[in-house]
């Protein structure tokens, strides 16, 4: 007979280095920016070791910093919702192509992530500016020079540019899981194919479109390179605002205080749409 | 004319055609198996008569009217799919209630009529239920429930009990069969399963490589196919080339390499080429010394309700059948007796165009 095996714990060693990862470059840096956001400031001497939680009243009673939180996430709203509204269609429309145009045209969708957010944020500055074709194109049709830049439609529609591929991917991956028979089914049963689109594919695809749009989301809520670049001085959003509390007015506490805010708030905001999404979905697509 | 006509219906992916000339009718509430190797055209087939596919050339006529184009969603055929294809978000009665909501039947009617084809399939507690919530056969019986609903003119079967255990799939055939009868619906059943074909079917057509090779009654087709390849896929056949030695009104003398073998005449002349096929059933094992061939068991392998062996004599080696009748079986290496009526004996004129590919042959 021979001995036992010794109980190595394996799953622990496999997930270490992960897990190491993640507490030294995520978790320290929010506790860390989580305990500055409760020490006391003055303009005199900076940052001093007092506990207060004067940033946190000063953030949330300020009608100034409520609206920018409430620009913030009506913008990624808007964003996610445009997406959802764009990308959902392409994925469908992607997955029913042949190769090789599938292969291009995926490669389109994600091409635009092998640029870097700040290189297109300046394309859409040069695209919108006052010299910019777009103007040219529409003082041609004798529309006169617009104001283009510098306003949240433009922080929209660059966001949106950004983020689609995140909202294509996962409903593209929901899509490919999902049995053709089942749309054929429909057909077969009278649908038209809006009908059978609506009815039958959308349904099943929902948990894509669910982590697409959490995913666009979280990301345009927090997002700072477009609205930094596009947004101009004047429309600001809260990574902007953290960025100015940190580096032009030095106040870290006040800063690290409103990143505080915002990632819960996008927290609630990100849990609480999954929960009503998904529960609805749960025990019918498991 | 018939219900269901397809009349030399092609389809062609380039320069592969993968159905050739297929010429078929089906009467109405007939039940019409296509029973076919993988790839032999016979899923094409039914997806052209359910609108999936288009044929390249062809037409198919339903009740008289033309749909070789109709789109899909207009021939109103009802579809059950391998996969079974229920949709997933969607109880069972929605599953079922749906095409009656596509053909805009009341609310007030849709209710009963779904009711009953649940009662039908024996699903009347399950309604409530979503597909994953229940077992692979409760699954398919919605799938049949959700195509006989719509009162379809054509059931179209694809593989309808491929995913399903062996004991579960042959109590499916029996209750496919039953509820067929009652509901008396016009049905065309694709399956590579010849048991399957066989046990249900009114008609079996039997495709190979895009082609129609045979259409018969299934007994008809296992004691009379007309090619090899039939004999091969269809059952368990020995294959035994030979050359006609001499023929008189009655009877052919086939030499099966020197041991000479008596048939039955037909149209054969001396010096044809020809393969013999006997069943393995029908091959009788006699005592040593008797019959016509002898032989020595050569292995046994146990079937349950009957014993197969495997005969080793001057033909080489034979597959025999016996019934399990509750005697001891013969042993390994025991010597006996092979025996047939003449009459059981297939020719088929050329020589074997291959060796016999055990994949081919269904169980």
């Amino acid at each position: 007979m021979s001995a036992a095996p010794a109980r190595l714990p394996t799953p622990l060693i496999l997930s270490a280095p992960a897990a190491l990862l993640f507490g030294a470059l995520i978790l320290t840096p929010l506790v860390l920016t989580a305990l500055l956001s409760f020490n006391e400031f003055e303009h005199a001497t900076g940052r001093t070791h007092g506990f207060t939680v004067a940033h946190y009243a000063a953030v949330l009673s300020d009608s100034y910093y409520l609206e920018i939180f409430l620009r913030t996430f009506r913008v990624a709203a808007l964003a996610t919702a445009i997406c959802v509204v764009i990308g959902v269609p392409e994925a469908y429309i992607l997955s029913r192509m042949r190769n090789p145009w599938r292969s291009v045209f995926l490669l389109v969708v994600l091409a635009p992530l092998l640029v870097s957010v700040v290189v297109r944020a300046f394309g859409w500055s040069m695209l919108l500016g006052p010299e910019g074709p777009v103007n040219a194109v529409l003082m041609a049709l004798g529309f006169g020079r617009m104001r283009l830049l510098y306003n949240e439609g433009t922080v929209i529609v660059a966001l949106v540019h950004v983020m689609l591929p995140f909202m294509v991917i996962p409903v593209w991956t929901s899509l490919q899981k999902l049995d053709p028979a089942v749309e054929q089914a429909a057909l077969s049963f009278g649908a038209s194919r809006a009908t059978a689109i609506v009815r039958v594919v959308a349904p099943q695809i929902l948990p894509g479109i669910l982590s697409g749009s959490l995913i666009v989301f979280g990301l345009s809520a927090s997002a700072f390179a477009i609205p930094g670049l596009l947004g101009g001085r004047r429309l600001k959003m809260v990574a902007t605002i953290v960025y100015d509390q940190y580096l032009s007015d030095l106040n870290w506490p006040m800063g690290a205080a409103v990143a505080v805010l915002l990632l819960a708030a996008n927290l609630i905001v990100m849990l609480t749409y999954h929960r009503v999404v998904e529960g609805h979905y749960r025990r019918r697509l498991g | 004319m018939s219900f269901l006509e397809l009349k030399d219906i092609t389809k062609s992916y380039g320069t592969l055609n993968a159905v050739s000339d297929v010429t078929l009718s089906v009467e109405k509430g007939e039940f019409v198996s296509l029973l076919g190797p993988s790839g032999c055209g016979k899923t094409t087939t039914l997806q052209m008569i359910a609108g999936f596919v288009e044929p390249t050339s062809g037409t198919i006529r339903l009740d008289g009217r033309d749909i070789t184009h109709a789109k899909a969603n207009s021939r109103g055929l009802g579809i059950v799919f391998q996969s079974y294809a229920l949709f997933p978000h969607m109880t069972v009665f929605d599953n079922v209630s749906f095409g009656l909501e596509m053909q805009r039947v009341p609310k007030s009617d849709r209710r009963p009529r779904v009711e009953e084809a649940l009662e039908l399939v024996h699903l009347a507690a399950y309604a409530g239920r979503y597909p994953r919530e229940l077992s692979g056969g409760q699954r398919q019986r919605v799938a049949l429930a959700r195509a006989i609903v719509i009162r379809p003119p054509v059931l179209l079967l694809d593989e309808p009990l491929s995913n399903l255990d062996a004991k579960l799939r042959e109590a499916m055939q029996f209750e496919l069969r039953d509820i067929q009868r009652k509901v008396g619906t016009t049905t065309v059943m694709v399956t590579h399963d010849q048991a399957e074909a066989f046990s249900i079917s009114d008609r079996v057509v039997v495709m190979e490589s895009g082609r129609i090779t045979q259409i018969d009654q299934p007994y008809r087709i296992y004691e009379h196919p007309e090619t090899e390849f039939i004999s091969r896929f269809v059952g368990k056949t020995n294959l035994l080339p030979g050359t006609v030695q001499a023929v008189n009104d009655r009877a052919a003398t086939v030499s099966l390499g020197g041991v000479p073998v008596e048939i039955d005449a037909g149209a054969l002349v001396r010096g044809d080429t020809v393969t013999l096929c006997i069943r393995p059933e029908k091959l009788r094992l006699t005592g040593t010394g008797l019959g016509r061939l002898p032989g020595r068991v050569a292995e046994r392998y146990f079937l349950g309700s009957q014993w197969l062996y495997h005969i080793d004599g001057p033909l080489g080696t034979l597959m025999a059948v016996t019934p399990n009748d509750g005697s001891a079986p013969l042993d390994t290496g025991e010597p006996v007796g092979l025996d047939w009526t003449p009459s059981v004996v297939r020719v088929h004129r050329g020589r074997l165009a291959e060796a016999p590919d055990p994949t081919l042959e269904a169980h």
